[in-house]
């Protein structure tokens, strides 16, 4: 780029700084643990250390009489008024699930959950006197690992009550939706005359772990209650309060303010929400909650955590010929708001990028004496990808090609486009091509390889491996009717409306809920460029479900592609309610008027008309035609037809030091095609962060239990998140292949880098030490456990209930059994 | 109750603490200087870090009564009045923030990691903000934006802020 060269006008594709950025980096900031209100009590919350237990009975006498404290309520106490924690999608009619009560009465069913709660004047008195609440528990055999649990092995049920630990069964199958051939088939014939492969993956548990602890505070003195809360979801929350607890509606007001990450794990409604709000409500004084790390890491919902059977079939050439995923999902004790919606998301996405003529997917969703699972970034995706992305390097093992040969042999062709897939969905637009050929540059492919070959031969011990990720995703959650056909229980529009002020300042109100995305910048820019107003001028709202009264909020990938769409509609509908206006003020006849750059003019001479001067006007409004409303704002509500189709190709190099097990990351490419990027700032720092949550799994995260249903890996001592000092910086492009599916022909960004990157670095894991036998590592890849698997064969190994070894000092670190992880 | 006086962000002020309040309680719950945040209990995330006497602490690591006649600056009084501090703005300029939530730390690690090592390697900064968890930006910005702050270049207007 020359220095002389012009900056494009266009907002659109600039790097625009962000707006958000001026408090965050001054201390100016609105987390809901920041709010205090006259007289505001504090709560805490008694929990459960036992993972199922009958409550015998919980003496609340000494806490009730402790300083400060003004009351100490069960769930008994506050009985049917404290609502219920809903699953928004029953994955099957006959979908067994417990009701959630926020706070049980009789029996807990995790280790964590909450049997009473402390009401005082500081949060200090609050948590001193939950000490003092004496429960009694009887307890209850607890099903914690998933494949025991699945079996109903022993009669150990999460729920007595119910019977089974079998939630849901929930199946997919090409040839019985008409949609590709008859799998089994497929399989049957490639065992006489192709290749079958077989392999059993674990998708580990893991924790969202956003840096804000969740954080609640509820006003019930105002004519509308209100809740400030720590959720990406404000307007799903205040339709699940009205649902669930008797307050109508429109006499519930939620605001989500500045919110500290998500991830999907803010994607819920809480039992701390509701229990703040009966107490609140109770005692008609504003309460306010604030978890500990150590509560969010054990009451949050949890994300992934299943088993993966798959099985490949394909022609000996490598061209696939079909592929079948059976799956366990673990929800935990309860139903989650999306719950078994997750691994359903996934479904469509195990075909990926490619042309499988025979696809069946099941899942059998489990529940356990566990935290509950629900979303977390990718949301289903992440799994399919990890699964398919490390079959086809075994696919390409088996037939002794490069990983990208055997993809390109099956991926769909860019003069392919739009296809539509072995599970129904139409790919509108991409060009795997193109972004694999630009990774390979950026990463030196070629060059890797040959050192690759060449430290092999030499017998180095530390070892270079390269991983390959040509994944597809499918976000911008959803159209309505397409989740309907699923059963989901709400739609998947957004909303937006656009208000024209009389001082030329333009208000957007936005449905999305945004927790650090960068939503008033990015907005700002579509809306600068569609109205014709400066970027400054522009203020985005949201957040509040009295300012943006209606809306879905913010997860998968969808605030773009569906809420910024929203905006463009609205923004255009302002522009032809003011064409009709300027034509009166201008006395020409609409049919001459153009609009452009902020500017109505009468074509073929210089008359013209700013939109910002036709908002003065209507302001006053002492000159407008007949018949007309004297305003230009406008709203639009947008259901997108359907899904956005990010992809791109991720090439990880890894060394392997294959005597010590220790793993280290030494290059990382990414090229995504995302279509039409609004911001490359924004665009390259949703990339980097979502990058290092996929790699995360791969290399640290994972939560533990142990034998007695007890998370070892509660706090940030023991969950291992990186640091700036395990990462390494990305080298990040783009192609792209516009979305035909929305007018700025953008595609979501914000769970690609997750979605793509965990079997990248597997994969570069295993390719570094398969010639040492290996074609497996459980994750995390931790370096005992890549040991274990060079040194004694296997994938290394389940992981020990890491937190135990002082309960046996004659065998420190054996004698606990394996984690749920197991 | 015991009596402190100390200086936070320049002011003098004086209160009686709980000898078990922690520092960052009591610069949130008594000053209101909740720019200041809390992200774990453990003393691992570092989103609640400030600086003691001109070096950077855990606020949540240090009891209030410790800093009795000490200097505490928080990320409030990093700036001088309008004038943000260059690791603030580089932040800004980099992109080093996404939700915010562990900025306020990050950037007060930043300062004091600079101020022993105006000319860090990325290595070092890497090490330097080892101690200090963000779950958003994958850290890649974070470190472009110290290293920004470091050389002290002035702004551009092309992303290779976000690139390099």
């Amino acid at each position: 780029m020359t220095t002389t060269e012009e900056r494009p006008t266009a907002e659109i594709g600039r790097d625009r700084r962000r707006k958000e950025d001026q408090r965050l980096i001054t201390g100016r900031t609105r987390f809901t643990d920041n709010l205090t209100l006259p007289g505001m009590l504090h709560l805490a919350m008694v929990r459960s250390p036992f993972a199922h237990a009958k409550i015998v009975s919980i003496d609340t006498t000494e806490a009730a009489a402790a300083r400060n404290v003004v009351a100490v309520l069960t769930g008994a106490d506050l009985g049917e008024g404290q609502g219920v924690n809903i699953n928004a999608w029953p994955i099957t009619p006959d979908q067994v699930a417990p009701t959630h009560v926020p706070m049980p009465t009789d029996r807990v069913a995790f280790a964590g959950e909450t049997v009473a709660v402390v009401v005082a004047r500081t949060a200090a008195e609050a948590r001193d006197a939950a000490e003092l609440v004496d429960v009694e528990y009887d307890e209850l055999p607890a099903a914690l690992d998933l494949k025991a649990a699945a079996a109903d092995e022993g009669g150990v049920f999460a729920h007595p009550d119910l019977g089974t630990n079998k939630s849901a069964y929930w199946k997919f199958d090409s040839a019985d939706a008409g949609t590709g051939g008859n799998v089994d088939e497929a399989i049957e014939k490639a065992r006489v005359d192709g290749i079958v492969i077989e392999r059993e993956y674990r998708q580990q548990r893991l924790i969202p772990a956003f840096m804000e602890p969740r954080s609640v505070v509820v006003d019930p003195t105002g004519e509308q209650i209100t809740m400030w809360s720590a959720t990406q979801i404000p307007h799903i929350l205040r339709f699940a309060l009205a649902a669930t607890t008797g307050v109508p509606e429109s006499k519930i007001r939620v605001i989500a303010p500045d919110v500290g990450g998500g991830f999907g794990g803010k994607l819920q409604t809480t039992p701390e929400e509701f229990i703040a709000w009966a107490v609140a409500r109770r005692l008609g004084k504003p309460v306010k909650y604030t978890e500990t790390r150590s509560e969010s890491l054990v009451s949050g919902h949890h994300g992934r955590d299943q088993w993966q059977r798959l099985t490949l079939a394909a022609e000996k050439d490598g061209t696939v010929t079909g592929f079948k995923v059976d799956l366990l999902a673990d929800m935990g004790a309860y139903i989650s708001i999306v719950g078994g919606g997750v691994p359903v998301l996934g479904a469509f996405m195990f075909n990926a990028i490619y042309k499988f003529p025979a696809y069946q997917f099941g899942v059998q969703t489990v529940l356990t004496n566990k935290t509950w699972t629900d979303a977390y970034r990718g949301a289903g995706r992440p799994e399919a990808t990890y699964a398919i992305e490390r079959i086809m390097d075994e696919l390409a093992v088996e037939i002794g090609v490069d990983p990208l040969e055997i993809r390109e042999k099956n991926w769909i062709k860019h003069e392919e486009f739009p296809f539509t897939t072995v599970c129904g969905l139409e790919y509108d637009s991409g060009n795997y091509e193109a972004a694999t050929a630009r990774a390979k540059e950026m990463f030196g492919y070629d060059e890797l390889r040959a050192e690759q070959k060449q430290r092999r031969d030499a017998g180095d011990r530390v070892q270079l491996g390269i991983g390959v990720s040509t994944f597809t995703e499918m976000c911008g959650l959803a159209p309505s009717r397409v989740l309907g056909s699923l059963d989901y229980g709400a739609g998947g529009w957004e909303h937006a409306s656009v208000r024209m002020l009389a001082t030329g300042k333009v208000e957007v109100v936005t449905g999305t809920s945004a927790h650090g995305q960068g939503h008033e910048t990015a907005f700002s820019q579509i809306v600068a460029d569609r109205l014709g107003v400066p970027f400054e001028d522009v203020e985005v709202l949201h957040g509040d479900t009295q300012v943006a009264h209606k809306g879905l909020d913010t997860y998968g990938s969808r605030s773009l592609v569906v809420g910024g769409e929203a905006i463009v509609r609205a923004a255009d509908k302002v522009i032809e309610k003011a064409k009709p206006i300027a034509a009166h003020l201008l006395e020409a006849s609409a049919d001459d008027l153009e609009f452009a750059a902020g500017r109505f003019s009468v074509r073929g001479t210089d008359q013209g008309m700013a939109l910002t001067e036709i908002a003065l006007a209507t302001f006053a409004s002492h000159n407008y035609p007949e018949g007309l409303e004297p305003g230009i704002d406008a709203e639009a509500t947008f259901d997108p037809d359907s899904f956005s189709f990010p992809h791109g190709t991720h090439l990880c190099a890894m060394e392997v030091d294959t005597e010590t097990g220790e793993v280290k990351m030494r290059k990382y490419v990414a090229c995504d095609d995302i279509g039409n990027i609004i911001n490359p700032l924004i665009v390259a720092g949703q990339v980097h962060g979502g990058l290092v949550q996929g790699i995360a799994q791969a290399l640290w995260e994972e939560a533990v239990y142990d034998e007695s249903g007890t998370l070892v890996s509660g706090s940030f001592v023991d969950y291992l998140l990186p640091t700036a000092a395990d990462t390494i910086n990305f080298d990040i492009d783009h192609t792209t292949s516009p979305s035909l599916t929305n007018t700025l022909g953008t595609k979501g960004v914000g769970e690609a880098g997750t979605i793509a990157s965990t079997p990248a670095v597997v994969n570069a894991v295993v390719d570094a030490v398969r010639h040492l036998g290996v074609n497996d590592i459980v994750m995390p890849c931790t370096p005992e456990r890549v040991w274990r698997a060079i040194n004694q064969g296997g994938s290394g190994g389940a992981t020990e209930g890491a937190a135990m070894p002082h309960f046996d000092e004659a065998e420190p670190g054996r004698d606990s059994t394996e984690g749920a992880g197991a | 109750m015991a009596r402190i006086n100390l200086t936070v962000d320049g002011a003098q002020v004086s209160d009686d603490v709980e000898p078990r309040m922690l520092l960052v309680q009591y610069l949130r719950e008594k000053l209101g200087k909740t720019g200041t945040v809390i992200g774990c209990d453990t003393s691992n995330c570092g989103a609640c870090t400030v600086h003691l006497d001109g070096r950077s602490v855990k606020s949540c690591n240090v009891l209030a009564v410790q800093v009795d006649g000490h200097e505490v600056t928080t990320i409030e009084g990093l700036a001088t009045g309008d004038q943000l501090h260059p690791v603030q703005e580089a932040f800004r300029e980099c992109h080093g923030l996404q939700c915010g939530f562990c900025t306020p730390g990050m950037i007060m690690q930043a300062v004091d990691l600079l101020e022993d090592n105006p000319n860090p390697t990325e290595e070092e900064v890497r090490l330097g903000l080892e101690g200090n968890l963000c779950r958003c930006t994958g850290y890649h910005n974070i470190v472009q934006s110290v290293l920004h702050a470091a050389k002290g270049v002035s702004t551009s207007s092309t992303t290779e802020g976000a690139r390099a």
